[in-house]
């Protein structure tokens, strides 16, 4: 985890909220430093974590997550981790028929109407073990890019009720938080044609932002590439409850990434420019 | 020779991040259980793939391009286990270059190809590929050879450094398989007896759609499920997957990837009936490659897809993205600050695999020319304006070009102005 970060949200591994939906998105820029921030973050805070990777396969996560001081394959054979690799199970689902329904399983079917066996694998997850004594502090859900599904023929309503499910599963039957990650497809800009809408991936974004408590936008800069300042971080909470003072704070920074961590600084206070 | 004396020092530099690195790094794209069998053997775990070399930044294994430029533009090379694609030019003239160049990098090396296509039988594209450029010291050793002029160089006694007379002569082929990255002379064909000295498998979708063979029921289009079938068993029967202890690279290229010859649509129609197919296929097969020793090359017609938010998935989907732009048959053909290139070349998306930065190279104006024998990447920069009766047409003509140049980030700055200083 990245202690910048933790400073920027004003949580520590020790207490963080809980019951939230954190909404992460990244437009025309790699958001993924924001996942791995999130992976070792709540590893560390000693929760329970079903991380659905559907881009990356393990070692990648593993490899990184080994840089930010969390070990992912000791997490996982103590059963702290529970990781759904999505392109190694692509694979099995494809080429051999499962016997029993497999969270991948719309892959087969040309209509595929919902992610329900998908859900069932996180609620199997994230079940609470009755062993007596209570190992984790609370369950977390983390799901490496919901577009991912949208490319795989779900329609953005399935994807929708897929998280509302695990939301109202995980969130508020077991009192959790839970995170994943989206990837914001805004105007790509091609040489001849206007601009490119993808419009199942606006239902989903819009809809995730009005559900979420706390939103991470990490945008690249508008005025291009950039070697010391990688990108823009926009932090919005949204807290419903709050008088309309302190309701939807936001605050933006910029950062720059480096080998094993990030550095965030205010618009404009690049230490390469000043 | 110089060749091998460099590649010796960099594998002396990075030897032993990559004997720490190997453990992770090397087989992070293989399968647990065959990993298994390889730390029992006695043999050394850094039995080195001819071709590859491990990536400095983090020790992953990679494979070249065919094209050393653009191997320096990627971050060394192509990573093992990843997809490149390339999007095409309009009249489809370069990127069968690319192509070409890829596979004739892995018959050099030694690779296993598997080549295909809808539009042409793949053993008459491997009949067209170019002929790697040999050193001029190999080719003397070549020619050497042929007339047996070798034995008298080897009588010659050492007076100073006697004691290695008695090492054994090194013995190097014409094509030194043990640099990385070699040059192409596009103007000659590869020599035949290379290729047929290679171990290659075709893929021709007009043949293999009409046999029979057992489909599993898959919502992909019958093209890409035949050629998903095709390359899971070989890559199962060959042992790509770890479990044959020779290791060898896999050369997979598939050409024109989403043209209708396909059976797809999306090129066809805006809102298809088939319009997760490709991106389906494309999934999967990155499951497939990261699985196994293999790398992948992929073009397709990027500016016949109808719906735009197709192309934005396929490049969230693919690992590495280059696009090719050719100027023939635009207005940019008799535009001056062009006049030395025949197109631009575009590097879209570097992948972050096993770290949170890439390689990412600072320079985004590059250009490509095509002379007789190299094909050339070049930084592409404004010229001087040294003429003193320069027009304000003209002017406004380089400065509205300049402004498509460097993307950057991938979004241009808005506004029509150019910052005049």
């Amino acid at each position: 985890m990245f202690v910048e970060l933790n400073n920027l949200l004003n949580t520590t591994p020790d207490r963080a909220e809980q019951g939230k939906l954190t909404l992460l998105c990244d437009a025309k820029t790699d958001g993924s430093f924001l996942v791995h921030h999130f992976l070792s973050f709540y590893l560390k805070a000693n929760c329970k974590v079903c991380f659905v990777a559907l881009i990356q396969s393990f070692s990648h996560y593993s490899i990184v997550g080994q840089k930010l001081g969390v070990s992912l394959t000791m997490a996982r054979e103590r059963g702290q981790l529970v990781f759904l690799e999505g392109l190694k199970s692509a694979v099995d689902v494809v080429f051999q028929a499962q016997k029993e329904p497999h969270p991948l399983q719309f892959l087969r079917e040309a209509n595929a109407g919902n992610l329900k066996p998908l859900f069932e694998f996180v609620r199997e997850a994230l079940k609470p073990v009755d062993s007596g004594e209570a190992r984790w502090t609370y369950p977390v859900l983390l799901v490496d890019d919901l577009s991912v599904l949208l490319s795989l023929g779900m329609g953005a309503v399935a994807v929708l009720d897929f998280i509302h499910y695990c939301r109202a599963t995980v969130c508020w039957e077991l009192k959790a938080s839970i995170l994943y990650l989206m990837q914001g497809n805004m105007v790509v800009l091609v040489h001849d044609s206007g601009d490119a809408e993808d419009e199942e991936n606006d239902i989903l974004l819009n809809g995730l932002s009005h559900q979420s408590h706390l939103i991470l936008r990490a945008e690249g800069l508008a005025t291009g590439f950039c070697r010391d300042v990688h990108g823009q971080l926009r932090i919005l909470w949204r807290r419903p409850s709050q008088p309309a003072v302190h309701r939807d704070q936001s605050f933006t920074y910029q950062y720059k990434i480096q080998d094993k961590s990030v550095s965030f600084f205010a618009k404009g206070m690049s230490p390469a420019v000043l | 020779m110089a060749a091998v004396a460099t590649c010796g020092s960099v594998a002396a530099s990075t030897g032993s991040a990559v004997a720490t690195a190997s453990k992770s790094n090397v087989t992070s794209f293989q399968r647990r259980g065959p990993r298994a069998s390889v730390t029992n053997d006695s043999g050394p775990r850094l039995v080195s793939i001819a071709g590859t070399r491990p990536s400095v930044r983090n020790g992953q294994l990679l494979v070249s391009t065919g094209l050393p430029a653009l191997d320096q533009l990627l971050g060394g090379g192509l990573a093992v286990g990843t997809v490149l694609l390339i999007e095409e030019d309009k009249y489809n003239i370069y990127s069968p270059l690319l192509f070409k160049y890829f596979l004739a990098e892995g018959i050099v090396n030694g690779h296993t190809l598997l080549v295909a296509s809808a539009k042409e039988d793949p053993a008459n594209i491997l009949q067209e590929l170019p002929a790697p450029l040999l050193d001029d010291k190999c080719k003397k050793e070549f020619d050497e050879d042929v007339y047996n002029h070798k034995t008298p160089e080897s009588n010659i006694k050492m007076k100073i450094a006697w004691r290695y007379q008695l090492l054994p002569k090194m013995e190097i082929g014409p094509v030194s398989s043990s640099r990385f990255g070699h040059y192409y002379d596009a103007s000659k064909r590869m020599p035949q007896e290379l290729i047929e000295a290679s171990n290659w498998h075709g893929f021709f979708l007009p043949e293999k759609i009409s046999s029979t063979l057992k489909v599993e029921p898959c919502s992909l289009t019958p093209g890409y499920t035949k050629l998903l079938q095709f390359i899971q068993n070989i890559i199962y029967e060959e042992g790509f997957d770890g479990s044959n202890p020779q290791r060898n690279i896999l050369r997979i290229g598939i050409q024109n990837l989403g043209s209708p010859l396909w059976g797809d649509d999306i090129c066809c129609a805006e809102n298809g009936g088939n319009s997760h197919s490709l991106t389906k296929f494309l999934y999967v097969l990155r499951g497939l490659l990261r699985t196994s020793l293999s790398a992948c090359i992929i073009t397709m017609p990027t500016h016949l897809i109808q719906n735009k938010a197709i192309i934005a998935r396929v490049t969230t989907l693919s690992d590495v993205v280059v696009g090719l732009e050719s100027f023939i048959g635009s207005e940019r053909e008799t535009n001056p600050l062009y006049k030395d290139y025949h197109g631009l070349i575009h590097i879209r998306q570097i992948p972050r695999l096993n770290n949170l930065i890439c390689d990412e190279s600072d320079v985004k104006d590059l250009a490509f020319k095509l002379k007789r024998k190299l094909f050339t990447i070049e930084r592409l920069h404004l010229p001087p304006d040294l003429s003193d009766t320069v027009s304000r047409s003209s002017k406004m003509d380089l400065a509205e070009s300049a402004k498509r140049l460097g993307p950057g980030c991938g979004m241009m700055a808005g506004g029509k102005k150019h910052l005049d200083f």
